[in-house]
């Protein structure tokens, strides 16, 4: 069972049709001996980091999903699911601190994508729209995706680099679109798999398969 | 790089698609969802559902079209029309819906796009504004409301300032003169708008041939266009647009 976590911010009907469409049994839930239990678990993106971080510590979610993973449970965060793997974020951060803490899988603190580029150039932001992703080696996440495949972002906070980028989209600047901790089944997307028409689906149904190779679900 | 978006905007009534729709090949094409399913194959990059249902009885319909559109579409879509509070748009991203626009109600109480903003996100609420340009005056437009028969004397450039500033994450901007002309957009207003805000930019309101949609872009410098009865009569495809675009020079996803 793939549990997708509930934490009280919106609708999350279409990752889990999307999941679902890929054969995969789903499991929509807020409740953390479910998610502590799960066989892979997926953190949608819904709301800001510090609102999504303070309301999974009070549902028990955070340890529930480090728990999970730490036992080896295959994990997709997606657009601010995707920030909350980060040590911290700075989204609705209270001034003058402490900046809200996220699961910590990878090192670094989620910012705000800066509203020009390295020459002054000016951009739009929120970076809304279908953009390109470019990924170097190839990753069981982009199985059956072509390379500079376009997929829908809406955001107007980023991940800082690390060694867990394996894929980049460029608005002002260039940043990690898509990361995965090393050696483990533990992903990140900025993008909206659920939003991202064939290639979204085809993505969902590679981590509908790492789930079930891993686990047998 | 990103690429400037194409959105077709469907009129609802009733859970029904209003204006004529003149699709071959589709099964139901007063049905929102198969009409956007159809869309979607275009390659359109997401949709407007327009809810111009008068009543707030009849709202219901809406949001069993935004529950069914999230579970059956695998692309973005946007809720508008009739919002007044915070309460109404929860209901609409509770259902589903990716973003809401505001139009009416915002001009009423600007705090209304500060809050919404604040529960649900910058990037879920768009600012609706329905803009005319004030006669003698070739680059002062102003704003008009309930359905754009309602002049509220307010400058529409300030107020997409005021929208982005309270945490709008798009501005969807409709020329009242261009709306239903066929002339194209209004690249003056549009451009005015793209460079008052840093925040994207929708074109809407005029188009009627194929090279408005990159005049759009490149003169009205805006983020992404919108159109409706070209799509719905079939007289264009999302697909002839963007191949219109891309060799035009303008990023596309195709």
């Amino acid at each position: 069972m793939i549990v997708i976590v509930d934490y009280h911010k919106g609708n999350l009907l279409s990752v889990e049709r999307g999941l679902a469409g890929a054969g995969a049994a789903v499991r929509v839930t807020d409740d953390a001996a479910l998610i502590r239990a799960a066989d892979a678990v997926v953190l949608p993106g819904v709301g800001a980091f510090a609102d999504a971080a303070a309301s999974m510590e009070a549902l028990g979610q955070m340890d529930a999903v480090r728990e999970a993973v730490a036992a080896g449970a295959p994990f997709l965060g997606i657009c601010l699911g995707m920030h909350l793997m980060f040590e911290e974020g700075l989204e609705h951060a209270p001034e003058g601190g402490p900046n809200p803490r996220g699961l910590g899988f990878i090192p670094g603190c989620v910012g705000a994508l800066p509203r020009t580029d390295s020459e002054g150039r000016a951009y739009k932001v929120p970076h809304v729209g279908w953009n390109s992703v470019e990924f170097g080696e190839p990753s069981p996440l982009f199985a059956g995706i072509a390379p500079s495949e376009f997929f829908y972002f809406t955001h107007s906070f980023i991940a800082p680099p690390s060694a867990a980028t394996i894929a980049e989209t460029t608005h002002s600047v260039t940043f990690p679109c898509a990361v995965q901790v090393p050696g483990a089944p533990v992903f990140g997307v900025q993008f909206h798999p659920e939003k991202s028409s064939d290639a979204g689906a085809q993505l969902l149904a590679n981590f509908a398969t790492i789930a079930r190779e891993a686990r047998g679900v | 790089m990103l690429t400037k978006r194409v959105i077709p905007c469907m009129d609802v009534k009733d859970g029904r698609v209003v204006k004529g729709v003149n699709f071959v090949n589709l099964r139901d094409a007063g049905d929102p969802i198969e009409l956007a399913r159809a869309y979607d194959e275009q390659k359109a990059d997401e949709v407007i559902f327009l809810d111009i249902t008068a009543t707030s009885d009849d709202r219901a319909t809406t949001v069993d079209l935004a529950s069914h559109a999230s579970a059956e579409l695998h692309l973005p879509y946007c809720v508008g029309g009739g919002f007044r509070s915070v309460a109404d748009i929860r209901t609409m991203i509770a259902a589903g819906a990716d973003k809401v626009s505001v139009n009416s109600a915002a001009v009423a109480n600007p705090q209304l796009i500060t809050d919404a903003a604040l529960a649900f996100g910058t990037q879920a609420i768009l600012c609706a504004i329905d803009a005319k340009a004030v006669p003698g005056n070739p680059n002062k437009w102003e704003v008009y409301v309930a359905g754009g028969r309602k002049n509220t004397g307010i400058d529409a450039i300030e107020w997409a300032r005021e929208a982005a500033r309270r945490g709008a994450g798009e501005i969807l901007l409709t020329s009242m003169d261009r709306d239903g002309s066929r002339d194209g957009f209004d690249c003056a207003l549009t451009r005015a708008v793209a460079r008052a805000v840093d925040i994207p930019v929708i074109a809407s309101g005029g188009v009627g041939k194929l090279e408005h949609f990159a005049e759009g872009i490149i003169e009205g410098e805006a983020d992404a266009v919108l159109a409706a009865s070209v799509f719905h009569f079939g007289e264009l495809t999302v697909r002839q647009v963007k191949e219109s675009m891309r060799a035009a020079g303008i990023p596309v996803r195709l």
